[in-house]
């Protein structure tokens, strides 16, 4: 595929504006830059013959089956595009007057509402822009609790060795020290040496259940007791929530704070890495401490208003708002019986498909799961030197997105997969059966898997090269 | 690749080398380089920095790891092999001779291993 | 009502059953009791009809303008209809972070040519792949500047309040000190920067135009900063680029910015799109994704997530960031508005910006008691005071659907985009003439 700028013909562009209906000025030449910025030079016919290239060769969840562990990738319902386009929303400015934007203001207080009633929260920040972004204010918001009480002996997050990168990589940012705890063999949480971990300077926990593993933990109310005994906060990682929400809480599982992936469990598009959401909620205690401002209603009207307490902002403005209005909106889809529903099939989909395939793959996280399961191909690597980057990279050949590589850390050549519930069941169906094909090819032709994929635009890319000689922009 | 005789080794696969006027030479070894695949970066300390027994002093990166690189001895970084910046695939060609840091001023060494001892210790427990 | 759950209450009965289950209470046996939802206290589904309805009738509550006078951090250009129309492919839209190349190499190759527009128009030489906001992609900057023997920062005074209150807040959890420097005459106080630089700040950091819309003396700002031993951080608006010194001419270290203005609706405030670029030197320190080109297996070219060793996901507690994604949709609209608009475009839409806010200005000050606080260059935002109460002011205004400057302590803070025609800008200022005049 050309990249736009090999397109590019000069003189060549559209006329999207007026000619300027002032008197022209011109700044200082000393503040001029001296060359102008090389941007591509292209009709308006050959930039949508560029991106309708680029199009063809990304493949999205409208495209087939996407079993991405630990991402979600459910269905985007277009009525929430629809929404999030509504001129009423996108051509608001963030800054007028609050009396011309209850609209919005309604928008932010109602997403809230509803999300304190799913996870079992008193009060919510949507100005966290991704999971990542939540995780930090949300420590944050334990560090800003314990501040305030004088704790300045509590420096470390107990986070367990299964979790996601972010964790640890959030606590270094939030200032603290991470104390990893170790997973038993089932990919629970220890119990005796999260108590062997606890102690005066811990100041939370972060947790996600069900786990990375899918499974989830039975011994929840056990571990955020032994953190609250200590002293700490716990702290709920929204990212699988798509098991259990309208099932269980967080709230009532002992958590004091959460953050939520909206683009995971509420289905909002991924767009190819972002924009998400990461909303972050708490329980009262902490609701003082939240970044400002939030929505308050005062006899019917909205209002801003900055927490007392408030640690301080994490971005710009409100947040990602056009995603939380996606948000509200598949909320009100789904309502009462359709939250617990989608959990449910995310579920029993994960289940299926994990029981069609457990003759000829090794399940890493056990016969049961919860909305997503680890194989693992460690034995038939060491029978034939397939890896699980082979599986992958073969299963791309049948018209499928691979399941998610190498995650969870403490599993060996591990794939994890996560069906979720706008699946059908004849495309789970043809998936056993492609995943039976490949471990059939693997056994009988291991070269096959070796040099996959075949069929897709490009073979696969040469990584160390990518990383030792870093050509990072287009130079012509 | 043969484990040079004339070298030491820690437990979390360094080798040593001691050279003239008391100051050593540390690297990673083959098994270590042979388990991080091709490595693509290398994280050093700077000269005049101190590096602590048992602790970490750089890292070396492959596409899809971090690994830290462990300091056998306390003392102090005379020289820094700038090369290994520009060209960290020296360390998988020749790990031995790739050295990463020269240290001084030893104040405090690890236990470390002669090559046989090494060889047993990779053969029986691994990374 | 709507779940988009495809299979029937009797394929999910037969699936049940063929994992030997009789009921959906038997998966979560697991679950401890006493933590089961009975029941979410929620209304029950709707369908899209009744969704539509209630979304739509939300949406009717807010008033947006025809006219916007106001820029602070969103701002309101005209946005090629070919933007929106590219980003709304399904495609791209529905797509996850490129982590299989092999069938990405659509996203990968948006992100690399949006990573060159973003040199292009910083003049740096490595851009990563977006972070959330502009004021996140400061303290992110700024933060990328700490060393062991410098973690204090210093901040202009003349920065977005946004971004000002975001790097505290990233600074603070690091235990980094910021210094904010006040504003002196609506833009940086060079000496007092110099003051605070000393010899042990790990960076400046300062916005080019300033929050007040004034054109800082950003060379003479990045070569304080180095005569003290920092780094420099420029934040600078995306479309002022088409006209204005580059951070890279004015010897910045780390380029960052607010990139809302590159065909980003104002959204009530997002999702907006936080850019960051650097020098060939600092490349290592920058956080968040980067594409690369590379070859594959064919010998062919292809693009690739990488120096991914510096991210959370292999780093982990040692990682620089914790960012994970960034706004990859958002970027890809920056990259389509840029390909649309072209450097011709770009400029012609500047300069309209800078023309239209002088005329602005001038028609402005011709009203009696409104005069410019700050007289200085600036580009299409400046400051003037208002002789009546601001507030009743804009709510005259708004009766004429045009959303006026933002109050600030001096007065009122205007911004005038190319979108605005001679005649929006005519009738504004006659509403305003005639409440000041009363």
């Amino acid at each position: 595929m050309k990249l736009i700028f090999e397109r590019s013909y000069k003189g060549r562009g559209s006329a999207h504006l007026p000619k300027c209906d002032v008197p022209v000025c011109q700044l200082p030449e000393s503040m001029m830059r001296s060359e102008k910025p090389a941007l591509p030079e292209v009709s308006e016919i050959e930039l949508v013959r560029h991106y309708t290239e680029l199009e063809k060769q990304t493949f999205g969840v409208n495209d087939g089956f996407y079993p991405l562990g630990s991402c979600t990738m459910k269905y985007n319902p277009r009525i929430n595009e629809e929404m999030a386009a509504l001129p009423g929303f996108t051509n608001i400015h963030p800054l007028q007057n609050t009396d011309t934007v209850q609209g919005c203001m309604e928008v932010l207080y109602k997403a809230e509402e509803y999300l304190n009633e799913i996870t079992g929260m008193d009060r919510f920040t949507m100005q966290p822009s991704a999971g990542a972004h939540g995780e930090f204010a949300g420590l944050l918001l334990i560090r800003a609790w314990h501040l305030h009480k004088g704790n300045t002996k509590r420096t470390k997050i107990i986070v367990p060795d299964s979790a996601h990168g972010t964790n640890p990589a959030t606590v270094s940012m939030a200032g603290y020290e991470t104390v990893n705890v170790p997973s038993t063999k089932d990919g629970l949480v220890d119990l005796d040496a999260l108590r062997e971990a606890v102690g005066e300077n811990t100041a939370g926990l972060m947790l996600t259940n069900p786990n990375t593993f899918g499974l989830f933990d039975p011994n929840i109310g056990e571990i955020t007791k032994i953190i609250h005994d200590a002293g700490g906060l716990c702290y709920y990682d929204g990212a699988n929530l798509n098991a259990v929400m309208g099932q269980a809480r967080p709230g009532d599982m002992g958590f004091d704070c959460v953050h939520l992936n909206v683009h995971k469990t509420f289905s909002t598009p991924h767009g190819g890495g972002g924009p998400g959401a990461g909303p972050v909620g708490c329980k009262a205690f902490l609701a003082p401490f939240l970044p400002g401002p939030v929505v308050e209603k005062e006899d019917g009207v909205f209002k801003f208003k900055t927490p007392e307490l408030s640690f301080g902002r994490v971005r710009g403005f409100h947040g990602n708002f056009l995603v939380i209005v996606k948000t509200l909106s598949y909320i009100l889809s789904l309502g009462r019986e359709g939250i617990p529903e989608a959990s449910a099939n995310a579920v029993l989909n994960a289940n299926y498909l994990l029981n069609r395939i457990s003759d000829d793959y090794d399940i890493a996280s056990g016969p049961h799961c919860m909305h997503e399961f680890v194989i693992t191909l460690e034995r038939l690597q060491k029978e034939t030197g397939v890896s699980a980057l082979d599986v992958a990279k073969r299963l791309i050949d049948y018209g499928m997105h691979p399941p998610t590589m190498y995650f969870p850390l403490n599993v060996k050549e591990a794939l994890m997969v996560e069906p979720v519930e706008t699946e059908s069941l004849e495309t789970l169906d043809e998936a056993a059966e492609i995943f039976k094909q490949v471990m059939k090819e693997a056994r009988e032709n291991p070269e096959l898997l070796h040099g996959a994929p075949h069929n897709a635009p490009i073979g696969r890319p040469d990584e160390v090269n990518a990383a030792r000689n870093p050509v990072l922009k287009y130079t012509p | 690749m043969k484990t040079p005789t004339t070298l030491k080794y820690s437990k979390t696969h360094e080798w040593v080398r001691e050279m003239d006027d008391g100051i050593i030479e540390i690297g990673i070894t083959d098994f270590a380089q042979s388990e991080l695949g091709s490595l693509v970066f290398v994280n050093l300390p700077e000269e005049g920095d101190e590096v602590e027994s048992g602790e970490a002093f750089g890292d070396v990166e492959s596409v899809k790891a971090v690994s830290d690189v462990i300091s056998p001895v306390s003392g102090v970084v005379v020289e820094v092999n700038e090369v290994l910046l520009d060209h960290p695939e020296m360390i998988n060609d020749s790990p031995y001779e790739a050295w990463m840091i020269r240290v001084s001023d030893i104040t405090d060494e690890d236990e470390l291993l002669d090559a046989e001892a090494y060889d047993l210790f990779c053969e029986t427990e691994g990374s | 009502m709507g779940g988009y759950v495809p299979n029937t209450k009797a394929q999910q009965q037969q699936m049940l059953k063929a994992i030997g289950h009789s009921s959906f209470d038997d998966l979560y046996q697991v679950i401890p009791e006493s933590m089961r939802v009975k029941s979410l206290n929620l209304e029950p589904g709707k369908s899209e009809l009744e969704v539509r309805r209630i979304m739509e009738g939300l949406a009717a509550e807010n008033k947006p303008f025809k006219s916007i006078f106001r820029g602070a951090g969103s701002y309101d250009h005209y946005i090629p209809s070919v933007v929106k129309s590219v980003t709304s492919k399904e495609s791209f839209l529905t797509a996850y972070t490129p982590y299989q190349a092999e069938i990405s190499q659509g996203v990968l190759q948006s992100i690399f040519e949006y990573q060159t527009m973003i040199c292009e128009l910083t003049g740096m030489d490595v851009s990563n792949a977006s972070v959330y906001d502009g004021p996140v992609a400061a303290a992110e900057a700024v933060l990328m500047c700490e060393t062991r023997k410098r973690s204090r920062v210093v901040l202009s005074g003349a920065l977005h309040p946004h971004v000002i209150e975001v790097v505290k807040t990233y600074c603070d959890a690091r235990s980094v000190d910021v210094t904010v420097v006040p504003p002196k005459g609506g833009k940086t106080d060079i000496k007092g920067v110099k003051t605070a630089l000393k010899d042990d700040a790990a960076c400046l950091c300062f916005q080019q135009p300033g929050y007040y819309g004034i054109i800082e003396d950003a060379e003479a700002l990045c070569v304080l900063a180095h005569e003290a031993g920092a780094k420099a951080v420029m934040s600078v608006n995306p479309i002022a680029m088409a006209l204005l010194k580059s951070p890279a001419e004015c010897g910045a270290d780390v380029a960052v910015g607010e990139g809302q203005p590159l065909g980003i609706a104002m959204g009530f405030g997002g999702p907006y799109l936080g850019f960051m670029a650097t020098t060939q030197r600092m490349m290592r320190q920058l956080p968040g994704r980067i594409v690369g080109k590379t070859t594959d297996s064919r010998g062919g070219r292809a693009f690739v997530l990488t120096l991914q060793a510096r991210e959370q996901h292999i780093r982990r507690e040692k990682a620089s960031s914790n960012i994970c994604s960034n706004q990859a949709l958002c970027a890809m609209t920056a990259s389509v508005y840029l390909a649309a608009m072209g450097p011709g475009g770009l400029e012609a839409c500047a300069t309209q910006c800078h023309s239209k806010a002088v005329y602005a200005m001038e028609q402005l000050t011709s009203i009696k008691g409104v005069s410019l606080c700050y007289d200085e260059p600036f580009f299409h935002e400046f400051v003037t005071t208002c002789p009546v109460d601001p507030e009743m002011l804009n709510r005259r205004l708004e009766e004429e659907g045009i959303l006026g400057g933002l109050p600030v302590d001096e007065g009122l803070l205007w911004c005038v985009t190319e979108k605005q025609s001679k005649e929006d800008i005519d009738r504004m200022v006659a509403v305003v003439r005639e409440v000041c005049e009363l």
